[in-house]
């Protein structure tokens, strides 16, 4: 079974060194494109304010699925346990200790600790037990069933941190916002459009960061893992390492999501982890493009947009869409569409 | 006497656990295992199954022809499957993944639309029998020798006909089997329509005892998702001790902690005999 699939095409971008020029990150169009959308406020309602961030909380996980599965060669259907892991830690943490800008931060702290201890651990089981390929799919996928059936079954008083109650299938709800301390007694709380500004904040510099990173040596080594695993051992690098560490980063992304999902709606359920759900992101990534960062952003908003606007009509409708735009995706342009348009671009 | 009931009611509980993974299992075993491509729209052909099972049998045809019926179609409809998508994607195996997930969700969605949340199902047959103070269904406490009778016709269809030395001699060799002539195109087709058909058996089996639902084939993916892991590629010496194995856990789990410890003591296990058996349960017979 050949693992390395539809590598051709890429392998010769791969062996070339990107250059190292720090101004050059300026004029990266995604990097103007997310720089523009700061300005959006101006030309939407309040509603597609808040919609639009929406779209954008789920590109993390999108970014860091991108990452490991583009870069890593590690398909992960645990995106959505990360992210709903982070959720309810973010909710436990708020609901016990208030709403003040500390104890919030906190939270988000500690939702991305804790995804990073778990991507430890399942990741040091996955890599370091010899699971390969579909495998790690099928162990990610079990561990996502398991917390979604796991957190469905928590309803009653007896299911609770502290003063949090995890309600089972109705999931939690009533978190504050994220604040910040404000000048006088107020905090400036985090909403509307400052939490728009703070997700795109927060965008720009993860994007920025990934990009650095599979840029650098590090991204070389793994895209040579992902190449030829046997090859890349003969060199003498431990594959374990680098994969357990793509998965780390990958999985907090996740986590990061599911923080602002929760903060942006004040709610997360069970549901948010189940089968559909976790291979939402793989859908969005597989559109975009899984070697391509920005696509993986614009296939995500755009993806998101679209299922949003279709809801109207029942989700049945805006699902088998997806489906559609995703087997002609898979089919007609394995590598994406995003990178398959660059590339009809830059021949003509 | 009561010691008799509880074993077996016990015994019942390992044997419904047992048929159900096994019977879900297979299909997609036969497609992972010979072609090494995993079907996520397996599900889909057990919905197939059950959906015609139930039609058929409505319309007035006796039970098991309507059950032939429905993994007949389901046959049917892998192929023409194969023949579209799958057979593009062979050397590509997350994009086969992605497009059979795509093509399951489309036929899901598609059937909530037309065809409604569920259609009215079958009554089970054969009734039940009481043992003491429990009452069993006597259709359920068949359903693990249908499941090791299939699991039979399969090793016979396997090693004992043209079929099954060309697909296995595909299996070990698809290069070397090319050159000496065999159609190895055909042999896939067949294998994906065999496993499709299976699926469609799977659904057919179960349609009098559950509601039939289009997203039904989720409830059958996971079980036959972790058989088909802790078994690996290796279909029968796999399959088996597998789904031994694993409903053994689940129905101990079961009658000790509830149903839902019984679900996610399955899940956990299969986590760890992957960790510990990353070729499946089937290798530990293969090393000999």
């Amino acid at each position: 079974m050949n693992t390395t699939d539809s590598t051709k095409a890429a392998a010769p971008a791969a062996l070339q060194m990107p250059a190292v020029q720090p101004w050059k990150s300026l004029a990266d169009p995604m990097v103007l494109l997310i720089a523009a959308s700061f300005f959006t406020p101006l030309f939407f309602s309040e509603g597609g304010v808040s919609n639009f961030a929406y779209c954008l909380i789920w590109t993390f996980a999108a970014i860091g699925l991108a990452a490991m599965w583009g870069f890593g060669g590690i398909l992960s259907f645990g995106q959505t346990a990360f992210f709903g892991l982070a959720g309810y830690c973010y909710g436990v943490f708020t609901i016990n200790l208030g709403d003040s800008p500390l104890s919030t931060w906190m939270g988000v702290l500690s939702g991305l600790l804790l995804c990073m201890a778990l991507a430890c651990l399942l990741g040091y089981m996955i890599f370091y037990g010899g699971i390969k390929d579909v495998f790690i799919g099928i162990v990610t996928l079990s561990v996502t069933l398991v917390f979604e059936t796991f957190m469905a079954q928590t309803a009653g008083p007896q299911w609770a941190i502290g003063s949090a109650r995890l309600n089972g299938f109705n999931g939690m709800s009533s978190m504050p916002s994220l604040s910040l301390p404000g000048m006088g007694a107020d905090n400036i709380l985090l909403e509307g459009n400052y939490f728009l500004f703070m997700v795109l904040v927060m965008l720009m510099v993860v994007y920025l960061v990934t990009k650095k990173l599979l840029g650098s040596s590090f991204g070389l080594t793994l895209e040579a893992i992902r190449e030829n695993p046997h090859r890349a051992e003969m060199l003498g690098i431990d594959i374990r390492r680098y994969q357990l560490l793509i998965f780390i980063f990958g999985s907090t992304l996740a986590g990061l999501s599911g923080i602002l999902y929760t903060v942006w709606g004040s709610y997360i359920t069970p549901s948010s982890m189940g089968l559909t759900a976790s291979a939402m992101p793989i859908i969005w990534v597989a559109i975009g493009g899984r070697r391509s960062l920005a696509g993986a952003i614009i296939a995500t908003v755009a993806l998101l947009n679209l299922s949003q606007e279709l809801v109207v009509y029942g989700s049945q409708y805006a699902l088998v869409l997806m489906g559609l735009i995703l087997l002609v995706v898979v089919m007609t342009m394995p590598a994406g569409l995003l990178p398959t348009l660059r590339e009809k671009f830059s021949k003509q | 006497m009561t010691l008799f009931t509880t074993i077996y009611s016990f015994l019942y509980q390992f044997g419904d656990s047992f048929a159900y993974l096994t019977l879900s299992a297979l299909g997609l075993a036969v497609i992972f295992g010979m072609m090494g491509v995993i079907n996520l729209a397996h599900g889909e052909f057990v919905m197939c199954g059950a959906y015609i099972t139930i039609l058929t049998a409505k319309a007035g045809l006796p039970l098991p022809l309507a059950m032939l019926t429905g993994a007949m179609t389901a046959a049917c409809v892998g192929a023409i499957l194969e023949y579209l998508i799958v057979r593009h994607l062979y050397n590509r195996l997350f994009d086969s993944i992605v497009a059979t997930w795509a093509v399951s969700l489309i036929t899901q969605q598609t059937m909530l639309i037309f065809a409604g949340p569920s259609i009215e199902g079958l009554s089970t047959p054969f009734g039940s029998f009481e043992l003491g103070d429990y009452s069993f269904s006597t259709y359920r406490a068949l359903l693990p020798f249908f499941a090791i009778t299939v699991l039979a016709a399969l090793y016979l269809l396997f090693f004992r006909t043209n079929y099954g030395i060309y697909a296995r001699a595909t299996i070990q060799n698809a290069q070397m089997a090319k050159c000496l002539g065999l159609r190895t195109s055909r042999i896939y087709s067949m294998t994906f329509a065999l496993g499709a058909g299976l699926a469609g058996l799977a659904g057919a089996l179960y349609a009098p005892t559950i509601t039939a639902v289009p997203t039904m084939g989720s409830s059958f993916i996971v079980p036959a998702f972790v058989t088909v892991v802790t078994g690996g590629a290796n279909v029968l010496l796999g399959v088996l001790p597998a789904a031994g194995f694993l409903g053994f856990i689940q129905s101990g789990m079961t009658a000790a902690f509830g149903q839902l410890a019984g679900q996610i003591g399955l899940l956990i296990t299969v986590i760890f005999v992957i960790r510990l058996l990353p070729k499946g349960m089937g290798h530990l017979f293969n090393r000999r």
